[in-house]
């Protein structure tokens, strides 16, 4: 009797996947809008306050030793001396209604989303960006189903064996994997596969559409690489899952209904193990959609990490707002879909 | 996103570590290979020389040109590599040796005859020159090409000088002015006669046009403005095969309307030209030794595990060269932060040139310095040393310093800050070695690294910087825009070089007598008469303690052996790119 008020109040109707959706996209869209004036402010007001001034920022754009009128010139033409908040209104504004840009000859329209122009070559930002993302989406992609095939695989046979000689070979070359760096492992695998054996070509992105054997021998040495590194996680994070479930009581009900072990396994015990690495898979895949920065130095792929980079190096605005805000946009999507299967993979969340 | 660099540079620092220490012992022995290839035969001849047309050139680079467009490039790689797809009024002779120094004409028929007490320039153009679409080269369209550099938000990365030599002030370029007679620096009489006005007398104006690409011509209809980099319109043995795509490459193909029997300078060899840009440094040097790329076009040399790889095998080594690359390393010492010339003497005194040498790597590294411009500028003399010493093994004097310690004032020392570029372990080593060595007679530095990107521009190329953070010296190196005295020299120890930003004149030297020098040489006629002039500024310079010299730079290029007709060119400072060819 005590509970009765709380059993007669209904409960809300529980949200339908469209309003999720539209409720976490809304979300992506306030989100990078903050990390916009983010990068915007780290740009221009963290060198400020070290005490670099537009005309500083300006002699980044030109040539050697300039004088005051061609930073003026720069600066107008880049509106370096705007106040920050109008420079970021601007970019706003492009982004929403579309921009024009003086080339000196022609005024080229960038229609919106604009992300404006690469103060450095002198190319639209989203048409070099969609030009790289090919790349990044075939390193990011490759690698994944590698590391998802074997580190899966590794994690569930350990885990299933635990103790063994497999078990603890897997897991040392697993600790090996997490702890070195991609700069190490690429290096070491260019300098024997592709320099002193020549097994390989030099890594190269060939589009897929063009020439699937090359693109696939142009980018087999980043998979293997990426996924290594990976891999190892899952191969951690999956043997750790699948101990703690099949200790669980739904387990050995399984195995009390008489259920073949395969069954057990797969369907009970690896389905369950596996919902807490899908949240961490969805943000690996979305992190590196948005340029696997350290791979694509190491191979020197052309991809959006390397966009970024240099984009950071050279100071050049634009460039590294559209990278951010596209990466943003992997990681914001790449959530949003890993939620959406929560409720495929883990039953608990739907009934929930 | 850091660790990349602080690996690399662990690694070149390991490195320029072991090689100082062995750099001594290297011997010349056993240095050609089979095939009769020869270490440092490229520096002064030429290597594997060939006419055999054909073959793909496969360039590449880990960074990227500033510009492809002619125009707007400042970087010596970049203006030897679009001798490839465009003419301009001079070239440089393509010859090893000095005679690579020397203004050769291009587009003109002769270099241009000056006038008025060296104020007027006037060109002809030699007739019948086209582009590749088959239309003719006319002077206008030169005209037209120098105004563009005169719109430095459009065009900014390329040199300036025409629009502070042409007389022309208030001139905004084509895109703000779309009447072209209105720029009045140049005069076209006809459409082969070139008239350069300029406002105040200039002797080294064939040298000018021929350092950079900003002759080359451009028609009006033709340029795209900020975008015209991506496929500029060829006047050269090559053209561009769509566009080029930056930090990606291109590929250059024939350009059927170059006529070869109107251009001494380019033996365009390679049917095709491939271009990499965002190659990780250190696979730019290995895929060299592994023959995917021929040509690494930065033209700097290998990085440091490459340079190991070279020297300690006879093989590599016979297909290396190492010459003057052009660059003189040297300490500035400012004279705003350290204003008595006897304190600065005390610096140079103390200063240990043995270490300073070495820690640029030794023989291979760079030769001691003795004046301020390197050997490959015309008429440069050796000069004598100013309170310090060129001899191998010296270590500074430090009895001296203490001297001029005295006399200055301060016989217990003084202290002040020493930058360098934080990316380049060569200049830490440096001021390391200064700094060990300074504290010998009481001089105490602070060492402060910047970016590489930032430095010459924000730190110590700012004087408001270098005032503010009490920079008494730091790590500089230079190498001249044309192989002259004033080329060298002027940026460095002319007052009138001082500017806020960006500023080269890193000494702040603003003396009386090299100013007056700089301003009564322009009206000089006679080279060699001007020579004597840098030459004595050069001494000056030095007398006043504000340069203290350390290496010329010698860099170590690697030259596959399916690389053709290289040398190594002194007005680039690197191998000669429109005169290279290929094997097979």
């Amino acid at each position: 009797m005590a509970g009765g008020a709380a059993e007669l109040r209904r409960p809300p109707p529980p949200p339908t996947v469209i309003t999720f959706i539209v409720r976490r996209l809304l979300g992506a869209v306030v989100l990078m809008f903050v990390i916009t004036a983010v990068t915007f402010a780290i740009f221009f007001l963290v060198p400020r306050a070290a005490g670099v001034t537009p005309d500083d920022l300006a002699a980044r754009y030109a040539g050697k030793s300039p004088t005051p009128e061609a930073l003026a010139q720069i600066k107008e033409r880049l509106g370096l001396d705007e106040p920050v908040a109008v420079q970021y209104g601007l970019f706003v504004k492009a982004l929403v209604l579309g921009d024009t840009y003086d080339t000196g000859t022609a005024e080229i329209e960038c229609p919106a989303p604009c992300l404006g122009y690469s103060f450095r070559t002198s190319t639209p930002v989203l048409e070099e960006i969609l030009s790289r993302a090919p790349v990044t989406l075939s390193v990011a992609l490759g690698a994944a189903v590698l590391w998802v095939i074997f580190g899966v695989g590794i994690g569930v046979l350990s885990a299933l064996r635990r103790g063994s000689l497999f078990d603890r070979m897997a897991m040392v070359t697993a600790l090996a994997g997490v702890s070195l760096p991609i700069f190490f492992t690429g290096l070491l695998s260019l300098a024997f596969v592709v320099h002193a054996w020549g097994w390989l070509p030099s890594p190269s992105y060939v589009p897929l559409t063009k020439d699937p054997a090359g693109w696939f021998s142009g980018l087999i040495l980043p998979w293997i690489t990426l996924a290594f590194l990976y891999a190892a996680m899952y191969a951690r994070l999956t043997r750790a899952g699948m101990l703690e479930t099949m200790n669980e009581d739904f387990i050995r009900t399984a195995r009390a209904k008489g259920l073949p072990e395969r069954t057990v396994v797969v369907k009970h015990g690896l389905r369950a193990a596996l919902t807490p690495l899908l949240t961490v898979f969805g943000l690996d895949l979305g992190v590196l959609l948005g340029g696997a920065v350290l791979t694509e130095k190491t191979f020197s792929l052309k991809g959006l990490g390397q966009l970024s980079l240099d984009g950071v190096i050279q100071s050049d605005l634009p460039v590294v707002l559209g990278v951010v805000l596209f990466a943003a946009l992997f990681v914001v999507l790449a959530n949003l879909i890993v939620d959406i299967l929560y409720g495929v993979v883990d039953p608990r969340v739907r009934h929930s | 996103m850091k660790t990349p660099k602080v690996w690399a540079a662990l690694t070149a620092g390991a490195v320029a570590l072991s090689l100082g220490l062995t750099a001594c012992g290297g011997g010349d022995d056993g240095d050609s290979d089979s095939s009769g290839l020869k270490f440092d035969a490229g520096t002064n001849g030429i290597v594997n020389p060939s006419d055999k047309k054909g073959g793909t050139l496969k360039v590449g680079m880990s960074d990227d040109f500033d510009s492809t467009d002619p125009g707007d490039t400042y970087y010596a790689f970049g203006n030897n590599f679009i001798r490839l797809y465009t003419r301009t009024l001079m070239t440089y002779t393509s010859q090893p040796g000095a005679a690579g120094l020397k203004p050769s004409p291009d587009l003109a028929e002769a270099p241009g005859v000056p006038s008025d007490d060296n104020k007027t320039w006037t060109f002809k153009l030699k007739k019948g020159l086209k582009y590749e679409d088959g239309t003719e080269i006319k002077a206008e369209h030169i005209k037209y090409a120098v105004a563009r550099t005169y719109d430095r938000g459009v065009l900014g990365h390329g040199p300036a000088y025409f629009p502070q030599l042409l007389d022309a002030d208030g001139y905004k370029g084509p895109y703000k002015d779309k009447n072209l007679d209105n720029f009045k620096g140049i005069e076209t009489p006809d459409d082969y006669t070139l008239i350069f006005k300029l406002k105040e007398p200039f002797p080294e104006f064939n040298e000018l046009v021929t350092f950079s690409g900003q002759t080359a011509p451009v028609p009006p209809d033709k340029d795209k403005g900020a975008q015209y980099r991506l496929r500029p319109l060829s006047s050269g043995p090559y053209k561009w095969e769509g566009n080029y795509q930056p930090k990606k490459g291109g590929v250059l193909v024939r350009n059927e309307h170059w006529d070869p029997s109107t251009d001494p300078n380019r033996k365009a060899l390679p049917d095709r030209i491939e271009v990499i840009a965002g190659i990780e440094a250190n696979e730019v040097d290995n895929r060299l030794m592994n023959g995917e790329l021929h040509v690494d076009l930065a033209g700097s040399g290998v990085q440091d595990a490459a340079r190991q790889k070279i020297l300690t095998n006879p093989d590599l080594k016979a297909k290396a060269d190492n010459p003057l690359a052009g660059f003189h390393w040297y300490i500035p010492i400012n004279l705003k932060t350290i204003p008595n010339l006897e304190c600065r003497k005390a610096i140079v005194y103390a200063a240990d040139r043995d270490a300073m040498w070495r820690a640029y790597g030794g023989d291979v590294g760079g030769e001691r310095a003795t004046s301020i411009q390197p050997p490959n500028i015309a008429g440069r003399q050796k000069g004598t040393d100013f309170y310090t010493s060129t001899a191998p093994g010296y270590k500074g004097d430090v009895d001296k310093a203490k001297e001029a310690l005295q006399k200055c004032g301060k016989p217990d020392g003084f202290s002040t800050t020493m930058v360098y570029r934080s990316d380049r372990p060569k200049e830490k080593a440096v001021a390391e070695a200064l700094e060990q060595s300074l504290a010998r007679v009481g001089i105490k530095l602070t060492l402060k690294g910047y970016p590489a990107g930032t430095y010459t521009g924000e730190q110590l190329g700012s004087p408001s910087f270098v005032k503010k953070e009490n920079i008494g010296l730091g790590t500089y190196g230079w190498a001249p825009d044309w192989p002259t005295g004033y080329g060298y020299l002027q940026a460095l120890t002319d007052g009138k070089a001082i500017v806020e930003a960006g500023n080269t004149n890193v000494s702040e030297l603003d003396d009386p007598e090299i100013n007056k020098l700089w301003n009564d040489v322009v009206k000089i006629t006679d080279a060699a008469e001007r020579e004597k002039i840098y030459n004595r500024i050069d001494e000056k310079a030095r007398e006043l303690a504000a340069i203290l010299p350390n290496v010329y730079a010698k860099s170590l290029l690697y030259r596959p052996e399916t690389l053709t007709n290289v040398y190594f060119h002194q007005g680039f400072g690197m191998y000669d790119y429109a005169n290279l060819g290929v094997t097979g």
